[in-house]
Parts: structure tokens; C-alpha cells; sequence
């Protein structure tokens, strides 16, 4: 929030930016850096691993034992090249609604930084968004490095897999937003397990591991109204260079996605800080 | 018999010596109190007594058994307030009695009306159901001390029962071990609080260092290293220091501190007659009974709180 | 302060004590006479402690599962729906690629072939959390290990408690996966219930060795995320669990052989569909998991005693 779109704003708008924002959101985004740098370097490094365990696990194990499946546009792809950029999609997903749901939670109730942060001429916008940046920017380091173990791998056929790294951050960005939104809501960690049972059966089912045209057809539907599900195939299409009008909606629904979510998260910021 | 025994009991951390071959004996029914500040080796010995913490050399018996070869009978005989409330915060207030009786093997027949009662005792009986987080600090301690009597324990250890406290809860929990005590329970304290050791102990040692400096009644340790009285004067805090000789010619013993000058002797009024005689008019002034706070001084040169 | 005093349960009371002694400025209402120190009907302190130097280890247990009381739903819930996520995902939807490509996996279809492995690293990872954190809680945040040093318990008998503990609750959790398994088809029930004492090994030989370690962690540092990231997780994926061990390169399969749960998974496999195990694999594998649970409970115990008694 610069100071300029403050002056530009409307009225009302330029009274709710005065109340949740000093602009100052450089301050907390600072402060972010200054956390990874005193870090251990092992602690974030040790997140890349992850997603490739994954993927030479389930690439290398079972890919001997299914050999090839229908990619984008029903082109034979080996079952590797097939679950890459949907582990990619999901560790984006993962990611930033770790940051943005048990992180932001942890923080509120139990270190009670917010607390010091909003005691300052810090309002809750800046709080919200350096964490999202953040989120952001550790979802950057380990989409440039997974990409590039595709690439090694060669399972990456298309200059297009390079664009895997903004939509990497496109999906990062609608997930932690509406993470965001929803921790406002809960007081235990109790309820935040919530989360991982949600969690856990999108990653199964969004066609990570194997397409979604085993279910019968209305689970099927199901499948697609879930965000991961067109993340994946997002992915999937970029990484082969494979574009359809699918593609349009896949992207759309991530851009809708992120513009409900940062405005759902901006309502429910008094109450998710200021409580 | 005493019920406990201590002969250079010494715990070494390292190079630290942290109890340096301390001997006393406490008798049963007798309110025994360490006195001395913090890190002055009170806690650690505490910890010896119960066997949760393995002595680096010495004797310690407590009813004439080895803490160390002896732990579940010796523990079982003792009740244990930590300086620091350990209670279990994801079960309820009742349920923390209730589930502590079980580790001493005792059957729910017995803690059930037990827990209720120590409830009770602790002013805590409308607070049975509430979860612990949700109790204030005074009654947290209040708890942690119905706990530690939920065996019935001949000993009862308090490390530090009523730090961080506001007045009434200290009075009150004072009254409780008070009781304990009529009723013939062997209280041990540590503090670091005159008052308090005034208020419980019969007998008392002063610990500094690890080592105890001096041992005896509230009233017989102040007859021994201290007057009867004190005057305490201020002159600002630039010009105390400068005036310290001109001060001694008016007590026994003078100590300087950084905010004030105390003038040790038998009559305070008269000596801050003399002092002002003299022409030294302090800017406040204040007369006393010496307490134990004066004897640490005197025998530790620190004051007991910093 | 509120004087909250109810009906008295004991209500000797000795008037010749009242007010004697009592220190200056506690206004007399709030003194009750409870004869509190000796109702006389606790049993002696002798039998006290001869009933924990043979009980101890269990009252531990007791309260660890009395503590998971306050959120067994979520843990039921958990442990219910996660068999029947990873079985319907795993099994129907892997197994439709995999038994379309290969016709199964020895002989079996798919479902069949990884459910028991499913079931034991579920099992095991779950054990495997359940001995790090929970244990420096009980050192660092609460110290309610610390409260438990202060009865009659020996600190070998609290490291003793908690594996008997988390070792019900690991059964538990896989009677509730085996269940699942049953109804929806994917394992035999004549044989296969042998599934829970196994996985329940299993977990607690990975289990007592990271207690071990994490009674010795002074504070949360970054050791229980590696032990989650580069040991729990390698293991789930690398240890046979979804495909036969053999199908790894050579020099990956030593991560199957010193996982607890690629010994755990082979077993369940037997007693689940027949794979066929000679008796000195047999042997071999519930050597292997009574050696380490015994190695890591005798670890566990000393880094008890040294943290409770310093």
C-alpha cells in the first residue's frame, strides 16, 4: 500500500486504508528476511526435499510398474512426467496454507508477535500482507528449485514449464489468501486440524497421482470444483506445452480464486488481529 | 529420630558447586526454612530430598532412608510443591488431584472424596470443573499445594510457595500451611522472603553460595547478627555515599546502599535525633525493627533481592 | 479472591485449634478446620510405594491416555478417515493404473497388495510423531514429567509408561485401519488381525528410539522436522510401502532394510494375503523390531533417569 494509491483512493476507501495500514508493510516484510537469515539454512533447504522424495519415489517405484499414461491432450507421458507438475502444484498448495493457516495461528495465540507488531503504527493490513509476501517468497525458492529438478530429470518437454514458476506462485497466492480468511475463524488448535482433513483427501483425489477418470462422473464433478484439481492441470498442460480452453479456465478460476480470497481476508482481518 | 539428615550433602554441576557440604537435621513436625537468594543452592537441595535430583557426595536420609536407594518410599512420604507450578493443564482442576493420587497407586474410592476435600481446602471447590489454564496464579499454587497433600504426606516440600503472589493470596496460603503444620505435617520452605520465613519457620539456616551461613530461630538469628532496631536515612542518591563516615560515629554498624544508609542500633529515634543534631537532616527517615533481611546483609554483604 | 467454601466433607472440627498461631491479618472466617494432613484413610506410605515399584509404569500410562481423552474425537476421526482416504486413493485409483498395466503385483491386485503396507506406515509414522514433541512438552512446556518425578514413580518407569501408552493407542488406531480394510474388502480377516500386534511393534521399535533422542533435547530446535522430513518421510516412501522393495534401484532398497516399517509391512503382507515368507525371514523381521524396540526402550529409560534426576 503506497502512499500515492492512498491519496488516489476514494474516500472511504482512503479511511479503511488509514485504519488497517501505515504503509509500512517493508517493515514486517524485513523483519521476514531477518527470521530466514538468523534460520538454520538446513530448515529451509530441508522443504525442497519433500516434493522430490515424491517424485523419485513414486516416479521411479510405481512408474516401473504403470509405464506410460494419458497426458495433456491424451498424449502418451511416463507416469513421472505425469505426477511432476501436479507435486508441484500441491507442495505450492501445501506451502502457502502452512504459512498462512498454522503459522499465522501460532504466531496469534501462542508467540504472540502480532501482538508486539499491531502495538506499533503497524495496522492489520500490513501484518497480512508482508505474511502473504513471505509465504510467497519461500513458495518462490522451492518452485525454482523443483522446476529444476524436472528439468534434470527431463521430464519437462516445453519452454513453457518455465511459466510453472509464476502460476507456482498464482496458486500459492489464492491458497494462503483464503487460509488466511479462514484461521479468523478458529480458536483452537484443535479446529485447525480441520485443515489437514480437508487437505489430505484433495491431494489424493485431485488427479495427482492418477487422473480422476476412475471415479464415476459425479465425484468426477466433484474433483473439479476443488482449486488443487485445476492447479494440477494447469501444471500438467504447462509442463508439456499443451494448451486448451481448459487452460483459460483453470487459470481463471486461480485468479477469481485469489481476488475473493485477499478480499475475504481483508474483511476478516480486524478480526483475525484485532481480537 | 529426625526425619531428615543431611552431612555434607554437596551437588557439583561441573565446576559449580551448587550445595557445597551443607549439614542440618530437621525434626519431625518441625517448620524448617532455606533462606537465601536466588541460585543460593535452596532448590537443589529441595531436589536431593525427593531423589529427583542425584547428590554428588554426602548422607541424606529422609525417615531414615537413602532418597537415592529408597526413591518410591521416600517420595511416598512426601508431599512436593515445585517452584514452578507443574500442573496438568489439558485436564481439569479436579482431575489433576484425582490423576496425581494415581501415580502414588492410591484407588479412585479414596481420591474422589480426597479431591473434593483438598478442594476445599484450597478454596477451589467452584472451580472443580474449570480447566487450569483458565485459574489465576494464586490459585493455581493453591492447587499445586492441595496436590501435594493428596497422600497424605508426613513432609511437606514448598520451594518457594508464595513468589509472585499478591498479599491476600500470600496470606492466605499462609494460613493453609499453617494449619498443615498444627496437624503435625514437617514443613520445609525455601524463600527468599523475610516476611515469609518469619511468618512459617520455627528454625531456619541462611544459604549462600551453596553453603549455609547461619542457622537458628527467626528471633535468635536477628539477636545474633543484627541490633534491635534500624534507621534507615536518605540523603539522595549523589550524596549517601559521601556522607557514610560522618554517619558511623551514630550506630553500631552502618551499611551503605546505592538509595539509602542504614544505622544499626538499639535505639533508632535516638540515633536520628543525633544525626540531626549533628546537622545532617536526611531527606526521609525511617525507623525499624531489624528483620532477617538485616541479618543476610550482615552475613552475605548482598542484599537478599537484587 | 472468592471464599468459595461448600458444605464441609469432613466436619470434625477441633475448636481448641482455631485462631491459635494463626498469622496476623487472615480474617477468621476463612480458616476451616479439616483435618487435612491425616484423615487416616490414605493408605501408609509403605504401601504406597510398594504398589508404584510394581504399578508405576502403568499409572504413567493411565494418565497419558487419560490426557488423549480431551481429544479423542479428533484422533478417532483422523484414525478412521485416513485408512479410507488412502485406501479409496491408493488402492481403487492407483490400482486402476497399476493392475490395468500389470495385472497386479504378485499375483494380487493392487488394493490388496498395499494395504497392509498402508496400514503399518500409517501406524508407525503416527508413533513416530508421537515421540517427539509430546515428549519435550512433557520435559520443557508443561514438565509434567517433572511433577511425575515428585511420586513415588522411578523416571524408567514414566519412559515405560508412555510406550505402553502410545503402544495402546497405536493399537487402537490399527484396529480401526484393519476394520476398514475388512469392510471394504481389501484383506482377509481370518489371519490378517495379526496385522495389529504387528503394526503395533513396529511403531513402538521406530517410537522408542526417537524418545530416546527427544528426552535429551534441551530445546525445539530443527532436529524433529529433519527426523520428519529426512527419516518418517524417506521411510513412508523409499520402504517398500507402495511397491515391492525390489522394484527400487539396489542402492536405494538399504532404506526398506533398517526401516521398521518395510519389517512391519513385509509381515502384514504374509498374514494379509499369503506372501510367501520363509521362517527365517520371519524370524528376521520380528528380530529385527524386538531388537530395536528393546535397544531403543533401554536408551529411552537412560535418558530418562539422567533428565529427571540431575
Amino acid at each position: 500500500m503506497s502512499v500515492s494509491t492512498r491519496v488516489a483512493a476514494p474516500r472511504a476507501v482512503r479511511g479503511w486504508l488509514a485504519a488497517n495500514s501505515s504503509g509500512n508493510v517493508g517493515a514486517v516484510i524485513e523483519r521476514g528476511f531477518a527470521v530466514i537469515r538468523n534460520q538454520n539454512w538446513v530448515i529451509m533447504v530441508s522443504g525442497f526435499f519433500e516434493p522430490v522424495f515424491y517424485l523419485l519415489s513414486m516416479g521411479i517405484g510405481l512408474g516401473g510398474l504403470i509405464g506410460t499414461v494419458a497426458g495433456p491432450g491424451g498424449r502418451p507421458i511416463s507416469y513421472a512426467a505425469f505426477i511432476a507438475p501436479a507435486l508441484l502444484a500441491s507442495s505450492a498448495m501445501n506451502g502457502a496454507l502452512y504459512d498462512s493457516t498454522w503459522n499465522v495461528f501460532f504466531k496469534l495465540r501462542f508467540a504472540k508477535l502480532y501482538q508486539g507488531m499491531l502495538a506499533t503504527s503497524l495496522g492489520p493490513l500490513d501484518v497480512a500482507a508482508g505474511e502473504i509476501f513471505m509465504a510467497l517468497f519461500r513458495g518462490f525458492l522451492y518452485a525454482v528449485g523443483f522446476t529444476g529438478v524436472i528439468a534434470v530429470l527431463g521430464l519437462a518437454t516445453s519452454w513453457w514449464a518455465l511459466a510453472m514458476i509464476p502460476v507456482a506462485l498464482l496458486i500459492a497466492l489464492g491458497f494462503a489468501a483464503l487460509g488466511m480468511a479462514v484461521t479468523s475463524y478458529f480458536t483452537t488448535f484443535q479446529q485447525m486440524d480441520w485443515i489437514n482433513i480437508v487437505l489430505l483427501p484433495m491431494f489424493l483425489f485431485s488427479s495427482t497421482l492418477f487422473p480422476i477418470s476412475v471415479f464415476p462422473e459425479a465425484v468426477q464433478w466433484f474433483v473439479m470444483a476443488m482449486p488443487l484439481w485445476h492447479g494440477v492441470e494447469l501444471m500438467r498442460q504447462l509442463s508439456v506445452g499443451h494448451f486448451e480452453a481448459s487452460t483459460a479456465v483453470h487459470l481463471g478460476y486461480f485468479l477469481v480464486m485469489s481476488v475473493l480470497g485477499v478480499a475475504f481476508t481483508t474483511r476478516r482481518l480486524r478480526s483475525l488481529f484485532l481480537r | 529420630m529426625p526425619v531428615i539428615e543431611a552431612r555434607e550433602l554437596t551437588k557439583t554441576y561441573g565446576e559449580l558447586r551448587a550445595v557445597d557440604a551443607i549439614s542440618f537435621e530437621v525434626s519431625p513436625g518441625e517448620s524448617f526454612g532455606l533462606l537465601g537468594p536466588n541460585g543460593a543452592g535452596k532448590s537443589t537441595t529441595m531436589r536431593m530430598i525427593g531423589g529427583t535430583s542425584l547428590r554428588s557426595s554426602g548422607r541424606l536420609l529422609v525417615n531414615g532412608l537413602d532418597p537415592e536407594v529408597n526413591g518410591p518410599e521416600v517420595r511416598a512420604s512426601l508431599g512436593v510443591v515445585p517452584q514452578q507450578d507443574n500442573l496438568d493443564n489439558e485436564l481439569r482442576t479436579r482431575d489433576n488431584l484425582i490423576m496425581y493420587g494415581r501415580y502414588f497407586g492410591l484407588p479412585y474410592r479414596y481420591l474422589r472424596p480426597r479431591a473434593d476435600e483438598l478442594l476445599e481446602f484450597a478454596q477451589l471447590t467452584e472451580k472443580a470443573g474449570e480447566k487450569v489454564d483458565n485459574l489465576s496464579g494464586g490459585m493455581k499454587r493453591r492447587l499445586t499445594i492441595a496436590r501435594a497433600l493428596v497422600n497424605e504426606p508426613r513432609i511437606l516440600l514448598l520451594d518457594e510457595p508464595t513468589t509472585g503472589l499478591d498479599p491476600q493470596a500470600r496470606h492466605i496460603l499462609w494460613d493453609r500451611l499453617f494449619r498443615l503444620k498444627e496437624q503435625g505435617v514437617t514443613l520445609i520452605v525455601t524463600t527468599h522472603f523475610m516476611d515469609e520465613a518469619e511468618q512459617l519457620c520455627d528454625r531456619l539456616v541462611v544459604m549462600d553460595h551453596g553453603r549455609i551461613v547461619a542457622e537458628g530461630s527467626p528471633a535468635d538469628l536477628i539477636r545474633r547478627f543484627s541490633t534491635r532496631e534500624v534507621l534507615e536515612v536518605r540523603f539522595g542518591s549523589d550524596r549517601n555515599a559521601a556522607l557514610v563516615d560522618r554517619l558511623r560515629a551514630f550506630a553500631d554498624r552502618i551499611e551503605p546502599l546505592p538509595d539509602r544508609v542504614l544505622l544499626y542500633t538499639d535505639d533508632g529515634e535516638r540515633a536520628l535525633e543525633a544525626v540531626r543534631h549533628a546537622g545532617l537532616t536526611p531527606l526521609t527517615s525511617l525507623v525499624r525493627r531489624s528483620s532477617l533481611e538485616d541479618v543476610f546483609l550482615r552475613l552475605t554483604g548482598r542484599s537478599l533481592i537484587d | 479472591m472468592t471464599d468459595s467454601r461448600g458444605p464441609s466433607l469432613t466436619p470434625r472440627q477441633d475448636s481448641s485449634l482455631r485462631g491459635r498461631g494463626r498469622p496476623r491479618g487472615v480474617p477468621s472466617e476463612l480458616v476451616d478446620s479439616n483435618d487435612l494432613a491425616y484423615t487416616g484413610r490414605a493408605i501408609g506410605a509403605g504401601r504406597q510405594a510398594a504398589l508404584v515399584r510394581r504399578w508405576g509404569w502403568w499409572y504413567q500410562a493411565e494418565w497419558r491416555l487419560a490426557s488423549m481423552k480431551a481429544y479423542w474425537t479428533t484422533v478417532v476421526g483422523y484414525a478412521g478417515l485416513t485408512p479410507l482416504l488412502y485406501v479409496v486413493a491408493m488402492g481403487v485409483g492407483l490400482g486402476t493404473l497399476v493392475d490395468g498395466a500389470s495385472g497386479g503385483i504378485g499375483g494380487v491386485p493392487y488394493l490388496t497388495f498395499v494395504a497392509p503396507g498402508l496400514l503399518v506406515s500409517t501406524v508407525v509414522m503416527s508413533a513416530g510423531n508421537e515421540f517427539m514433541w509430546p515428549v519435550m512438552d512433557g520435559f520443557k512446556w508443561g514438565k509434567l514429567y517433572f511433577a511425575r518425578g515428585t511420586s513415588p514413580a522411578t523416571p524408567g518407569q514414566v519412559a515405560a509408561g508412555e510406550l505402553v501408552a502410545v503402544g495402546i493407542r497405536m493399537a487402537a488406531e490399527a484396529t480401526l485401519f484393519w476394520l476398514v480394510l475388512v469392510l471394504l474388502g481389501a484383506t482377509d480377516p481370518a489371519w490378517s488381525w495379526l496385522m495389529i500386534p504387528i503394526a503395533t511393534l513396529g511403531g513402538m521399535a521406530l517410537g522408542a528410539p526417537i524418545m530416546a533422542f527427544s528426552a535429551t533435547r534441551e530445546d525445539e530446535g530443527f532436529e524433529f522436522s529433519m527426523i520428519q522430513r529426512f527419516v518418517l518421510m524417506p521411510m513412508f516412501l523409499f520402504a517398500g510401502t507402495f511397491y515391492p522393495l525390489e522394484t527400487m534401484p539396489a542402492y536405494l532398497q538399504w532404506i526398506g532394510w533398517i526401516s521398521p516399517m518395510w519389517h512391519g509391512t513385509q509381515l502384514s503382507r504374509a498374514v494379509s494375503f499369503g506372501l510367501p515368507l520363509g521362517g527365517a525371514e520371519v524370524a528376521l523381521h520380528v528380530g529385527f523390531l524386538v531388537a530395536l524396540l528393546a535397544v531403543g526402550a533401554t536408551l529411552a529409560v537412560r535418558s530418562f533417569r539422567r533428565r529427571l534426576t540431575r
